[in-house]
């Protein structure tokens, strides 16, 4: 179902569609970061990358195995491998390619700062059990990258000239992604209607303020708001990135449908 | 500079130790690059903490830490074994303190 113009109906249906954002954000970031694996700066960052693509990864895992036994799927992996891009509810700025390392923190930064916030109030405010359970898990590991995400912004931001001009090259560039994060369409509105999800734009100014003060601390410039903000990759509309990296993130599972890990 | 940030495009090296559980030692778990003391808890972190290892970690500078040579082995390991007396194994251990063990 792709979420163009379709509210969901049931309860079920609402609770599938929220897990199915929050997990489609993780396993395209996850995606991302996982590309850093093998050609990280240095043997430790390549271990920290791919240690939080795992995470992300993990926490997609869980939450497409939770919406398969809701929806009768006979597993997760129909989730990651077999929909098409339109059918993918990421926003865009986990799509976009992975750039320099500047660019990876960054993107690593601001969705995690996002996370972070999102998750806080989710788990005050979630009342299916095994959903509530699963985010209180993730949040411990979300509390992790951002630490490490931070830290790094902080040094690239105040380290060389060259780590400077690139980090704040990555925040100006990825900037007009960040909009989206806030929206809130009708499935939203049903969601928060089940207490299964949390009006986003409630927490928009504390991430914002937390953004500023890193970004301020690593002597940085917090690009404009008030520019052209993406739209739509939730419902539908993405980038010319996500179908490339769907193919070959999908491409082994769809030629042999019948693999298995042994 | 140090010895180990002589090359420059190298991150300086930290000893990573852990504590397995509240109230024991310290142990060696290896070392990780890094460019200060806060990356070094990350990369620690990272490299030595995922699998429930321990609850607490220390790092430290290695170059911060002196240790003994191959030449200290005899004065300092000999077990000198001419002076039995050294050797607590004469005293017998009460059997209450046996089964506590």
């Amino acid at each position: 179902m792709s979420t163009l113009d379709i509210k969901p109906e049931t309860k079920n249906k609402i609770l599938v569609e929220v897990m199915l954002r929050l997990a489609d954000d993780r396993l395209i970031h996850g995606h991302r970061l996982s590309e850093w694996t093998g050609h990280g700066p240095e043997l430790e960052e390549d271990l920290a990358l791919a240690n939080v693509a795992l995470d992300m990864i993990g926490h997609a895992a869980a939450l497409y195995s939770y919406a398969a036994e809701i929806e009768g799927k006979e597993d997760e992996d129909y989730y990651a491998y077999f929909r098409d891009d339109i059918d993918f509810k990421n926003v865009a700025m986990m799509e976009l390619p992975k750039g320099d390392f500047a660019f990876t923190i960054a993107r690593l930064f601001l969705f995690s700062a996002y996370s972070y916030h999102l998750y806080k109030d989710l788990i005050q405010t979630v009342e299916d059990e095994q959903l509530n359970g699963m985010l209180q898990k993730h949040f411990k590991e979300i509390k992790y990258h951002l630490r490490h995400s931070r830290e790094w912004v902080l040094r690239l931001g105040d380290g060389t000239e060259e780590s400077h001009k690139r980090i704040q090259n990555a925040f100006d560039e990825i900037w007009m992604y960040t909009g989206e994060l806030f929206d809130l369409d009708e499935a939203d509105q049903a969601a928060i209607e089940q207490r299964l999800f949390v009006d986003v734009t409630a927490f928009r100014n504390e991430w914002k303020s937390l953004v500023n003060e890193v970004l301020k601390e690593a002597t940085l410039n917090v690009p404009d708001d008030d520019q052209y903000m993406f739209s739509g990759a939730r419902q539908g509309r993405h980038t010319e990135y996500l179908g490339r990296l769907l193919a070959e993130m999908q491409f082994l599972r769809r030629s042999y449908p019948d693999a298995e890990w042994k | 500079m140090t010895k180990n940030s002589n090359n420059q495009s190298e991150w300086p090296l930290w000893e990573v130790f852990y504590q397995p559980k509240d109230g024991k030692p310290f142990e060696h778990a290896g070392s990780v690059h890094a460019a200060d003391a806060e990356m070094a808890m990350q990369n620690a972190r990272d490299t030595y903490a995922r699998r429930s290892e321990g609850i607490a970690i220390w790092v430290v500078p290695s170059d911060q830490i002196t240790a003994s040579t191959t030449e200290d082995e005899e004065p300092f390991f000999d077990p000198a074994n001419d002076k039995p007396y050294r050797h607590p194994q004469f005293y017998s251990t009460p059997r209450a303190v046996k089964k506590r063990k």
